[in-house]
């Protein structure tokens, strides 16, 4: 029989997973900012990063009213130490180049939005609204980097063998998001969450259409790194988070 | 006392921050004007989660308010149902057009599934017509323009880029 209290705990891990994810990401993303092949380019990485961000407050909004310390998402993102992150490890790898920077996007988007699906029909109505509001516009991402990974999957000989080297250095990264542990049970089992196993087949579907589209090869290997969401992260996310959390670290409860 | 409708007809002349030529009731993100004894309570939505207006909206409603002697407002959040294009003024698409930027056309939203998509990923199969000359030799050019809600298009006839309210 699970708690309240027990099943606030693991909907407060749950919250952080999604929230750190999609900041950890936006801010991936952000680094861009100014760096983009074409400007179109850099302002659409600045326009999706900035959707994630968005998100990141309402999730970790939700995560710091679950958690009731006083806490909010400003606190979350700025005032927590690696180990305490629960993002996916995907998210945190570092940009590479461009194609890298595409295909992890559309990896991911390609679990976030039917992952969001599942979430509107959450029984919390608080996660069942945050889910229907980012789904609209992850749908856009999905788009995006769908079509991008298929033309420079599908593009020149040098396109291509960038693509395909940056879905071999990121697929051992993707197992992580299907896989569920005790706190992803317990809250599907509460009917808060959907499993992460339940993704699976969506997910299966989608990269393996796309992927064909872009004369891309799935690696064969089945191992999987895992971690990200228990805080066992890689050494790039205290890099990461050294520029991230800079000026709040430095000047705490700072205003301008 | 000030009126609930008296409200609303406040709320018609703030202008959105980004495109000064529709007001918030013209987006469709005012959800609901209420009074709770003195205080009037206007609850907004945000179109795009992370967009940067969403502050200046609420400063700017307030502030339009207090210059019309409301002492007590409180802006509320909601979040459900999702801001849509679909509540978008039919007014506000000519406003929209006449400043260039192209309205959205309805029941083109993405949807993230992308199985029979991809020809329409890679060509475009719905047209969006320019703002300037009316021709519907248009290209996409990205995703996302100058705003979240906007994607970037260029005009093959007249050769001016524009700005695409995309369907959310």
């Amino acid at each position: 029989m699970t708690t309240k209290a027990d099943l606030d705990k693991a909907l407060f891990e749950g919250l952080c997973r999604l929230g750190d994810s999609t900041l950890v990401l936006g801010h991936r993303v952000s680094e861009w900012c100014g760096l983009a092949p074409v400007l179109e380019e850099d302002i659409a990485l600045a326009n999706v990063a900035l959707d994630l961000i968005g998100q990141t407050q309402l999730w970790l909004g939700l995560a710091a009213e679950v958690e009731g310390k006083g806490r909010d998402a400003d606190e979350l993102a700025f005032r927590r130490d690696v180990w305490e992150f629960r993002n996916l490890l995907l998210v945190e790898r570092p940009n590479g180049d461009f194609g890298h920077t595409l295909m992890r996007q559309f990896l991911f988007d390609a679990w976030h939005q039917p992952m969001l699906k599942a979430l509107e029909g959450s029984g919390d109505s608080r996660i069942a609204g945050i889910a229907a509001k980012a789904g609209r516009e992850v749908a856009y991402h999905l788009e995006r980097s769908a079509d991008l990974v298929i033309r420079l999957g599908d593009g020149t000989e040098e396109s291509h063998a960038r693509m395909q080297a940056a879905l071999d250095r990121l697929w051992p990264y993707t197992g992580e998001m299907m896989a569920g542990d005790s706190t992803d049970a317990a809250l599907a089992e509460a009917g808060i969450m959907a499993a992460p196993d339940s993704i699976r087949p969506v997910w299966d579907a989608l990269v393996a259409e796309v992927l064909g589209e872009a004369t891309l090869k799935a690696p064969e290997s089945t191992f999987m790194h895992k971690g990200g969401k228990q805080g066992q992260h890689s050494e790039h996310l205290g890099h990461m988070l050294a520029t991230m959390q800079w000026l709040q670290r430095a000047y705490p409860d700072a205003t301008w | 006392m000030v009126s609930v409708a008296q409200v609303w007809d406040w709320l018609a002349e703030v202008p959105d921050p980004e495109i000064p030529v529709i007001s918030v009731t013209d987006l469709g993100i005012v959800r609901n004007v209420a009074l709770d004894g003195e205080t009037v309570v206007v609850t907004v939505t945000p179109t795009y989660s992370g967009c940067p207006a969403t502050s200046v909206i609420n400063f700017e409603i307030e502030t339009a308010l207090r210059a019309h002697g409301v002492a007590d407002v409180r802006l509320e959040r909601q979040l459900d149902p999702p801001w849509t294009t679909d509540w978008l003024k039919p007014a506000a698409r000519d406003k929209l057009r006449a400043y260039g930027i192209a309205p959205p056309i309805d029941g083109t939203r993405a949807t993230g599934v992308v199985a029979g998509r991809i020809n329409r990923l890679t060509g475009g199969a719905f047209v969006v017509p320019c703002p300037r000359c009316g021709s519907e030799k248009t290209q996409k050019v990205s995703q996302f323009g100058s705003t979240p809600c906007k994607a970037a298009y260029q005009c093959r006839t007249c050769l001016e880029p524009f700005d695409y309210f995309k369907c959310i």
